[in-house]
């Protein structure tokens, strides 16, 4: 079975709520829209206090090329513009809309009937590229990329193979398996419409084998399709983080940034971005509602929600159960990578792949004591980077041997501090010091 | 509730490895050979052993405690015990105990404790204590207890006289042409169950491939360097063997004799003293089975294991600073590169 070949740990899967059905989160009384959803310059607001809205209509556009406009998820009266903390835990501007009904805006096909690519033979790469532009399609696995820039390579780079990213490595989160389970044309459709944006004839869907299920499923469905491929990959962590993947894959291994994936020839794409393209392209609806995985061990009812963007989180846990008694830490994202949250009313974004709750115990560190060298954290860095010697060298502020020993190749996945029998904040460490090298690169490059 | 919420960056699960469980986990693989020990050699073995880890246990808690003032105690990380346990099973059973006590002073407070605790030691604690103890006290750090009757009283084993030359010895000595290979009198058998002269824990080569293998099923340690330490010794005595039947003995003997397995399972994985790449460890442990072997053919000593394990103990920060993991993507631009030429 494939997998990728430096590094990697495999945490407790405690895919609570993999049988649940995806349903649909009630709409809030109130949706906020933070502008900045994405990487790349944040959107601009485009509507003013007292206008109405619908379901679908943009209320921010893009600020640049790499950047997205945000549509609204609901229909009623736009409040006020403010700020928000976000899953990021920093503020951000923000478009507060109260909740009137639920009118869409008309040209959204809400019927459930299939579109395939040939039931719309004159789709141009061209026309899909805006399409996906237009809809304010970011990657939904959690890094928010705007889409339309992967799909747009820099000249002279040649794409072979869409790579679908339908790993789901970290622990707890079920969204995309759902959506697999209960979409697969829809997200097959929307791989045959990436693979004609970018102009290649074979995809790839990586699924990670404790899935099985979902693999069936979408082998069973691709054969309808020509040139799309299911992948069955090895359970370890981090197989969906996107240089892993396609070492998986395919075998090749992006260099050392600023390399891009299609530098190897790939272009990646969560598997939830291709449900999402689907629906925009073929149902003319624009990105403003997601699967997002509600779970965790004290949760009463784990579930998988479609929950309308900026629905704040509070909302889904109570839809769920209520937040636990023994609550000590709310994560939004996975446990792995995700971001703890200082309070549960920070709304779903494009990016928002699930809220994890921890109760008291285990969101306690242990003591740290010291560095033992066993190597642990070098055999599981699937980056092949030393992550105690760069966490003692960021200790020590020696910024120009961090960048001597790589840290900015750090993908920040964890995997090192997870395997770490003294308990050392190496992440932290390495983060301090990635963004510190990352910041005296920028500033000698633009000398 | 807002501010009853736990932020921390993530990581925020943690796989459960700890220092303890590792330290602990090697205890637990020198259970079969301490066990063998006690048989072989009676009281003698139990009271060097608890004397052994009773006092590195004391010295790493009093100094931790009253020197170094550290904020959280050390001593309970099992890894004073593990010291004490190796430094025991490198004596002989039939040393005087106070002997043992300056050994376990010498490990625990000068090898280990000066240099800032666990992690922090540049050589074995344990491997040092003994090779402080081998210069200091050379007589008595090698009279050899014949193992007899189980259970001898700690009076026999230390009065009685009864020592015999180790399997090493001999084999020294007939490398220098005093003595035949027949002169050994010890058969692999014999060596396997440990029924021949030697330190407390290096008898039974069959109880240190037990702890051995034990530590490979826990992942504690990976195959690297006692597989490259043996294999090496094994390759090396063999070619000389090979030159020189009458001069230089079977590969076999090399191995199953004195601290070899002890040392290549044991010793030489001692996390903080060995390399931490894969690539690393094995020319670490090459290095340490071509050392071990010359010192025991040429040397003046008759065994080198704990000699070569800490003449590479010393080159260990030199390769690590060599011996880097490959890092993603390298193998990729390299191809590219030759790709174009």
């Amino acid at each position: 079975m494939k997998t990728f070949k430096i590094g990697g740990v495999h945490p407790a899967e405690n895919k609570l709520s993999a049988a649940e059905p995806i349903k649909v989160a009630e709409l809030p009384k109130i949706a906020v829209f933070p502008v900045s959803q994405h990487i790349g310059a944040p959107a601009k607001p485009v509507v003013q206090k007292g206008d109405k809205v619908k379901v679908g209509q943009v209320i921010a556009e893009a600020g640049g090329f790499v950047s997205a406009p945000i549509h609204s998820s609901v229909s009623g009266t736009v409040q006020k513009t403010d700020t928000v903390i976000d899953a990021s835990g920093y503020k951000k501007t923000a478009i507060y809309i109260s909740v009137e009904g639920d009118e869409w805006e008309p040209g959204i096909d809400r019927t459930t009937n299939l579109v395939t690519l040939a039931d719309r033979p004159e789709l141009t790469p061209k026309d899909i590229i805006s399409k996906v532009q237009a809809a304010g399609i970011v990657g939904m696995g959690g890094a928010c990329f705007p889409c339309h820039v992967k799909l747009s390579p820099p000249p002279g780079s040649k794409p072979e193979w869409v790579i679908i990213n339908a790993v789901e490595c970290e622990p707890y989160l079920t969204a995309d398996h759902r959506l697999m389970l209960e979409h697969p044309d829809e997200i097959l459709v929307g791989v045959t419409l990436l693979m004609k944006a970018v102009g290649v004839d074979k995809a790839f869907i990586g699924i990670e084998n404790n899935k099985p299920d979902a693999i069936d499923l979408m082998t069973e469905k691709a054969k309808a399709y020509h040139g799309i491929e299911v992948v069955t990959l090895k359970v370890k962590y981090p197989q969906g983080g996107e240089k892993q993947l396609i070492d998986a894959v395919v075998g090749r291994q992006v260099p050392a940034p600023p390399a891009l994936p299609v530098s190897v020839g790939a272009i990646l794409q969560n598997v939830g971005t291709a449900f999402a393209i689907y629906e925009a392209v073929m149902k003319n609806k624009p990105l403003f509602e997601r699967v997002v995985t509600v779970t965790g061990k004290s949760l009463a009812h784990p579930a998988n929600l479609m929950v309308r963007m900026g629905t704040p989180m509070s909302q889904l846990i109570d839809a769920c159960g209520g937040l636990p008694e023994d609550t000590g830490k709310v994560i939004g994202g996975g446990p792995m990578m995700g971001k703890a949250l200082l309070d549960t009313e920070v709304p779903i974004c494009k990016g928002s792949s699930g809220v994890l709750i921890m109760n008291d115990k285990e969101s306690k560190r242990c003591q740290a004591e010291n560095c033992i060298r066993c190597g642990k954290c070098v055999g599981a860095c699937p980056m092949g980077l030393e992550p105690y010697l760069l966490s003692a060298l960021a200790e020590h502020h020696d910024w120009d041997a961090c960048e001597k020993e790589d840290i900015p190749s750090c993908i920040e996945c964890g995997s090192c501090q997870f395997t770490c029998p003294s308990h050392r904040p190496l992440l932290d460490l390495i983060r301090m010091g990635k963004s510190t090298v990352m910041g005296i690169i920028r500033q000698r490059n633009a000398k | 509730m807002a501010n009853k919420l736990t932020i921390s960056l993530s990581p925020h699960i943690h796989g459960g490895d700890s220092v303890k469980k590792n330290m602990y986990g090697v205890c637990l693989a020198l259970l079969p050979a301490l066990l063998c020990s006690f048989y072989f050699f009676g009281l003698g073995a139990v009271a060097v052993t608890a004397v052994s880890v009773a006092s590195c246990i004391f010295f790493e808690w009093a100094i931790g405690k009253y020197m170094l003032r550290l904020p959280h105690p050390t001593v309970t990380d099992g890894s004073a015990i593990l010291t004490g346990l190796l430094l025991a099973f490198n004596l002989p059973a039939n040393i005087p105990l106070w002997i043992v006590v300056i050994g376990a002073l010498f490990a625990i407070g000068v090898v280990k404790m000066t240099f800032g605790g666990l992690g922090c030691n540049l050589f074995n604690p344990a491997l040092a204590g003994r090779a402080f103890l081998l210069i200091s006290f050379p007589v008595q750090m090698t009279t050899w207890p014949t193992p007899n009757l189980p259970f001898l009283t700690i009076a026999d084993a230390a009065i009685d006289g009864q020592t015999s030359a180790t399997p090493l010895a001999v084999m020294k000595l007939v490398a220098k042409g005093e003595a035949t290979i027949n002169d050994l009198g010890t058969s692999i058998t014999d060596m396997l169950m440990g029924n021949t002269g030697g330190c407390i824990g290096e008898v039974s080569a069959l109880a240190i491939i037990i702890g051995l293998v034990y530590l490979l099923s826990r992942r504690i340690i990976t195959w690297h360097i006692p597989v490259s330490i043996l294999l090496t010794v094994f390759v090396f005595a063999g070619l000389m063997h090979l030159a020189s039947p009458t001069a230089y003995v079977a590969p076999q003997y090399h191995l199953l004799s004195g601290g070899l397995l002890l040392g290549a399972v044991f010793m030489a994985t001692d996390y903080v003293t060995s390399p931490m790449t894969p690539k690393g460890q094995i020319i670490y442990g090459v290095a340490i089975g071509l050392l071990t072997v010359v010192i025991r053919t040429w040397g003046a000593y008759p065994e080198g294991m704990s000699f070569a394990i800490l003449i590479m103990n010393a080159f260990t920060p030199l390769i690590n600073n060599y011996c880097k993991p490959q890092r993603f993507g390298e193998r990729q631009a390299v191809a590219k590169e030759g790709g174009k030429k």
